[in-house]
């Protein structure tokens, strides 16, 4: 189930039962688009769906039972920058809207989820404490990785001890789920000079090792707090040395890069990587070089939610679709 | 709460990569200055300006920048640094004759440290690190 790190508790949900029932579905719900399931879709006699892996078509059986290692379809949830102690003028606790946010993950009903960093706001002990009390109310396994407010003074010690529990050294790990390999990256230790996340030698050569084996089909998701692909360096918002670890991902066939950080949703295709940050649950941030610098935007109370929210991902065959939704919603 | 079925249709495909992309929420628009925080909470006492001094030297840290970014003082000046930013920051030095570092400082929040031996000291916000300053202590 994993390499390190706590595997996610099987949990039952309808939803993922991708046998017979789901992939009729899959089929059944691509049609209503002619066209789109004739592009999409190679169909080698009935009862049989084409999917593919790596760029290589394989079939998936209508009927039988899913071959060992195979992707089934599955959902899990993205949580990001709870922010938890930050309060500021008129703007409602981080708490308050991290219950939100968690009530409507919850209302989802995924198979785990992911808290892509800055759980709390100051590294402090309490605020740990409360964000994992809170982020319960998903019902779920969360799977962590710390932002730079996690491990301010102490390198993340507090954070990793909460919410580090079997990760090795560095804290960053990686897990398998449904036949999709799971990576969480730690880049918020040793931030660079100018601002910019930083990986470093040891936590790369982990990861060759970590991908070393795996067939280039199996579908890689790659979550990290800062974004691992440059998007306004001026204020740090990138990671300094990532063009190593996209060179060790590049040859997958599929690989979803999940950030947080900047409190928006921006996102860019590469080949077969595409990479996506998130919203945050507590207060947004200007777009890239808008302003003086990163800090929260200031808007109107009645438009906060808007700007506010959460992420579903659904992982059917080997793509993953993704679809962001606002506290709003 | 409401994921309409057509944003969640199951996506096989290289082709429909694409598709998801364009589904998924665009940039978040970024026509709203960041405003500074007007009134800021009252502020903490000073967390290590525990040495007595009767000489102190004010930093102000505002749109992630230390105010004055160079700072010349004698020696036993103690230099008091006032967060007025939204945002969290930190001291944490680089360089010079002694360390200093300070806790997590949240707006309007205060640190102090009293230089006692001469030199240049270069300190950074750890959590911004592109934000520099430097005290020189004669």
């Amino acid at each position: 189930m994993h390499v390190s790190g706590t595997p996610p508790r099987p949990t039952p949900e309808p939803a993922a039962n991708a046998e017979v029932k789901d992939v009729s579905k899959v089929v059944e719900s691509n049609v209503t688009n002619r066209r789109q399931a004739m592009k999409c879709l190679l169909w080698g006699g009935a009862g049989v769906l084409w999917t593919f892996a790596g760029g290589v078509p394989r079939p998936l059986r209508l009927g039988g039972e899913a071959e060992a290692g195979e992707v089934r379809g599955f959902t899990f949830g993205q949580i990001s920058d709870s922010h938890i102690g930050f309060k500021a003028g008129a703007h409602p606790s981080a708490e308050d809207t991290l219950a939100d946010a968690v009530a409507q993950m919850a209302a989802m009903q995924p198979q785990f989820v992911i808290h892509s960093g800055d759980v709390s706001h100051l590294s402090a002990a309490e605020q740990f404490a409360v964000a994992g009390e809170i982020m319960q109310g998903v019902k779920r396994d969360v799977f962590y990785v710390p932002g730079e407010h996690d491990t301010i003074g102490d390198d993340g010690k507090l954070f990793f001890e909460r919410f580090g529990r079997g990760h090795g050294t560095g804290g960053w790990y990686s897990f398998d789920a449904h036949g999709v390999h799971f990576v969480g990256l730690v880049n918020v230790v040793n931030l660079t000079s100018t601002g910019l996340g930083s990986i470093g030698a040891a936590q790369i050569a982990w990861l060759k090792n970590d991908l070393k084996g795996r067939a280039s089909s199996t579908p890689i998701v790659v979550f990290a707090h800062m974004p691992l692909w440059s998007i306004y360096p001026q204020w740090g918002w990138g990671t300094a040395d990532a063009a190593p670890v996209l060179a060790t991902l590049r040859r997958f066939g599929s690989v979803t890069v999940l950030n947080g950080h900047i409190h928006q949703v921006i996102q860019k295709v590469e080949g077969n990587v595409t990479y996506h940050t998130a919203y945050s649950t507590a207060f947004p941030q200007p777009a890239p070089g808008v302003g003086p610098g990163p800090g929260p935007l200031k808007v109107p109370a009645d438009e906060l939610k808007a700007m506010l929210g959460i992420r579903r991902l659904e992982v059917v065959s080997d793509r993953v679709a993704l679809t962001d939704k606002t506290l709003a919603q | 709460m409401n994921f309409s079925s057509r944003g969640f249709r199951p996506i096989l495909t290289l082709a429909a990569m694409s598709i998801a992309v364009v589904c998924a929420t665009a940039l978040v628009p970024g026509s709203r200055a960041a405003v500074a925080e007007a009134a800021a909470p009252a502020p903490a006492p000073a967390a290590a300006a525990a040495a007595v001094s009767t000489m102190q030297s004010d930093i102000t840290i505002d749109s992630y920048m230390f105010r004055p970014a160079v700072v010349t003082i004698a020696k036993g000046t103690t230099v008091v640094w006032v967060n007025k930013d939204d945002d969290v920051h930190t001291i944490k030095s680089k360089a010079g004759p002694e360390a200093f570092s300070s806790p997590a400082l949240p707006t309007g929040s205060r640190y102090g440290f009293t230089f006692k031996r001469a030199g240049t000291y270069r300190y950074i916000c750890s959590v911004h690190p592109y934000m520099h300053g430097v005290i020189v202590v004669r």
